[in-house]
């Protein structure tokens, strides 16, 4: 425990460290909490105790800056896993260290400070308060913290606009739409100007188009804010669109962590796989991971290094190669439809020698 | 017929002379106590006999058309106490509507933070809920007579027997209200690290409103049904009327002071119902439930 408790602290480029954090439901959490240290399965702990493993061992290192997506389906404790970050659940054992702090040791003042100033939060079902107005909602975390009227308010209408709700200060939110909402979820999260932003399955409750909007405004604000950004999925596409990290999450224990590429190429096990069938992986694989690395001459056509296999497609019709260049337009490397297709077609199953 | 198992009779001698004992040496005590509340009656009582008649239509009317921006309640209200007044039973109306107020103003204080208690805790409310289950059910005559034993006929065990009875429900729906809030606003308000003060107050309170507002409703609805027993024992007004025409067999007395507090009844319960639908509107629970 003690190294693990060093690396911790020293590793303060960390926004978020998490260490074994496990959390069971129930009346005698301890008894379980021996079962399942002894090696017994989630299913089994459950079946001998009567109680749910909602996070088993979990151990994640999410960088400043970055947005982290956790992807799971509904009940491998996503949910329990965004909601230790800022405890509104107590694990049962484990060490949550969010920069640079224990939150397992604050008292519950320190608590409340640390959520008032280091945390803010989206939720799935918005969460807002409806019997206020769209900016007395988004002031509302600053009200909170102690913030006078004026000062809050000034703030609350710049974020309106950031989010583009100008003209819908004055409505209640019951009169927007779910979009709409949730953009207003997003700018009293903003409006705290936290370095954590916690996400909880912000989206999904979003029709696809707008959700679609939200996911670039998402990337856009984090672009700009450099915000860490904690999200929880359980859509692997959008995983995949907005995380510059993913963790897949299954029963409450951590399958595999890596970037969206890691997971598309090299799926750790057949859960994963399951979903990497059915993702569009063209738009997960970014160029500059299949690229041919290095001084070429220079090509025709460029596209910039975040673009994605499905960005560059259409160039192949006009040119064989196509340069990939960086933020000040250096060409960094080149590809050519060959290897984008052998990157697509890579493990699609029946077809070559998938996962062997 | 069951068999004797104890003598109970020393059990209820016992009873008995504790009464006794407490009026004797405690009663005046009891009296002191009481006191605020009588003034409280008495305050309304003397300002809404000493307002003139026009004026305490004016209000009422005009707090109907507050409630429904709609002219059908003012206007039910206004002829309502128009009746009260042809049938010369306004000062009488007067009498009740304090003793209605005064029972609903210290059930509101009293009420409300209970409730708001029992929200907080299951074993405060495993207490509470058997205590209001007996104050709605023991037959008020069963604490009158101790309480007119203890502070005399007159207005006080009237205003007591009153709020026994009118009590219960304001708690009942301030707990239901505050419990019932969705869980997804407070769990947002204690993610944005709110204490309990601020959650109480700045969502749990304003989103139970409408609720709460059923219950106020409730307790003046209760509370002009005490009228009657509350005259027996010296509240005067229109309950007193009843027991008159009862009394004397004038059919035509009792029918008319009954009316008139079916119509104190009718003006009360729908401007109340009325804010609560308001409130529920403004915070957009009409279209949720």
């Amino acid at each position: 425990m003690n190294a693990i408790d060093i690396q911790a602290e020293t590793r303060s480029d960390l926004a978020i460290a998490m260490r074994g954090v496990t959390k069971i439901f129930g009346e005698n959490p301890e008894e379980a909490l021996a079962l399942l240290q002894s090696g017994r399965s989630k299913a089994e702990v459950q079946a001998e105790t009567n109680h749910v493993v909602g996070l088993d061992n979990v151990s994640l290192d999410i960088a400043r800056g970055q947005i982290f997506v956790v992807m799971g389906l509904s009940g491998s404790g996503k949910s329990t896993l965004i909601r230790h970050v800022n405890r509104l659940i107590e694990p049962t054992a484990g060490e949550i260290v969010v920069n640079g702090t224990d939150v397992l040791k604050m008292s519950l003042d320190e608590l409340r400070t640390y959520r008032r100033t280091q945390v803010a939060m989206v939720f799935q079902k918005f969460g807002l308060l409806p019997h206020r107005s769209v900016i007395d909602n988004v002031a509302y975390g600053l009200e909170v913290r102690g913030v006078g009227r004026a000062e809050r308010l000034k703030e609350a209408a710049k974020w309106i606009e950031i989010v583009g709700l100008s003209g819908y200060e004055q409505s209640q939110p019951r009169q927007l739409s779910g979009g709409q909402q949730q953009r207003v979820g997003l700018a009293r999260a903003l409006a705290l100007d936290t370095d954590i932003i916690l996400m909880d399955e912000a989206f999904s409750a979003l029709d696809p188009l707008i959700r679609s909007g939200m996911q670039d405004q998402l990337i856009e604000l984090q672009k700009t804010l450099g915000k860490t950004i904690l999200f929880i999925t359980h859509d692997f596409d959008e995983a995949l669109k907005i995380g510059h990290r993913i963790a897949v999450l299954k029963d409450g224990a951590v399958q595999q962590e890596g970037q969206p590429e890691d997971i598309v190429l090299r799926p750790a096990n057949e859960h994963i796989e399951e979903f990497v069938r059915e993702v569009n992986k063209a738009r997960a694989i970014h160029v500059r991971s299949i690229m041919e690395k290095g001084e070429h001459e220079l090509c025709e056509q460029a596209v910039s290094k975040d673009a994605r296999c499905e960005d560059v497609l259409p160039l192949f019709a006009e040119s064989q190669w196509v340069g990939v260049v960086d933020e000040t337009g250096h060409q960094i490397g080149r590809v050519t439809a060959k290897q984008v297709i052998k990157a697509l077609a890579r493990y699609t199953p029946g077809v070559g020698d998938a996962a062997s | 017929m069951f068999p004797d198992l104890i003598d109970t009779r020393p059990l209820r001698r016992a009873i008995d002379d504790g009464l006794e004992w407490v009026v004797r040496n405690w009663g005046d005590e009891f009296e002191a106590a009481a006191y605020p509340l009588l003034m409280l009656l008495k305050a309304i009582e003397d300002l809404l006999i000493a307002t003139p008649w026009w004026l305490i239509m004016a209000i009422l009317v005009g707090i109907a058309w507050l409630a429904t921006r709609n002219w059908k309640l003012p206007a039910i209200v206004l002829v309502s106490l128009l009746f009260l007044g042809v049938m010369d039973l306004w000062k009488d109306a007067m009498t009740t509507m304090a003793l209605m107020i005064a029972a609903t103003i210290t059930a509101i204080v009293v009420s409300i933070p209970v409730g708001v208690w029992m929200s907080r805790s299951p074993t405060v409310r495993n207490i509470i809920t058997p205590i209001l289950d007996l104050m709605q059910t023991l037959p008020s005559f069963v604490y009158l007579i101790p309480t007119v034993m203890i502070f005399g006929p007159g207005k006080i065990p009237a205003l007591i027997a009153t709020i026994v009875y009118a009590a219960p429900p304001l708690v009942r729906l301030t707990d239901l209200g505050l419990r019932s809030v969705d869980p997804a606003v407070m769990e947002a308000s204690r993610a944005f690290g709110t204490n309990p003060r601020q959650r109480l107050l700045g969502v749990q309170i304003p989103l139970a409103l409408p609720t709460i507002l059923a219950g106020i409703n409730q307790t003046t609805m209760m509370a002009l049904a005490m009228v009657v027993i509350a005259s027996m024992i010296g509240a005067g007004g229109l309950g007193y009327q009843v027991l008159q025409g009862i009394g004397r067999l004038e059919v035509s007395r009792g029918l008319f002071a009954g009316l008139g507090i079916v119509v104190l009844a009718i003006i009360f319960d729908r401007i109340t119902q009325s804010f609560g639908k308001q409130l529920q509107g403004r915070i957009g629970l009409a279209e949720a439930r």
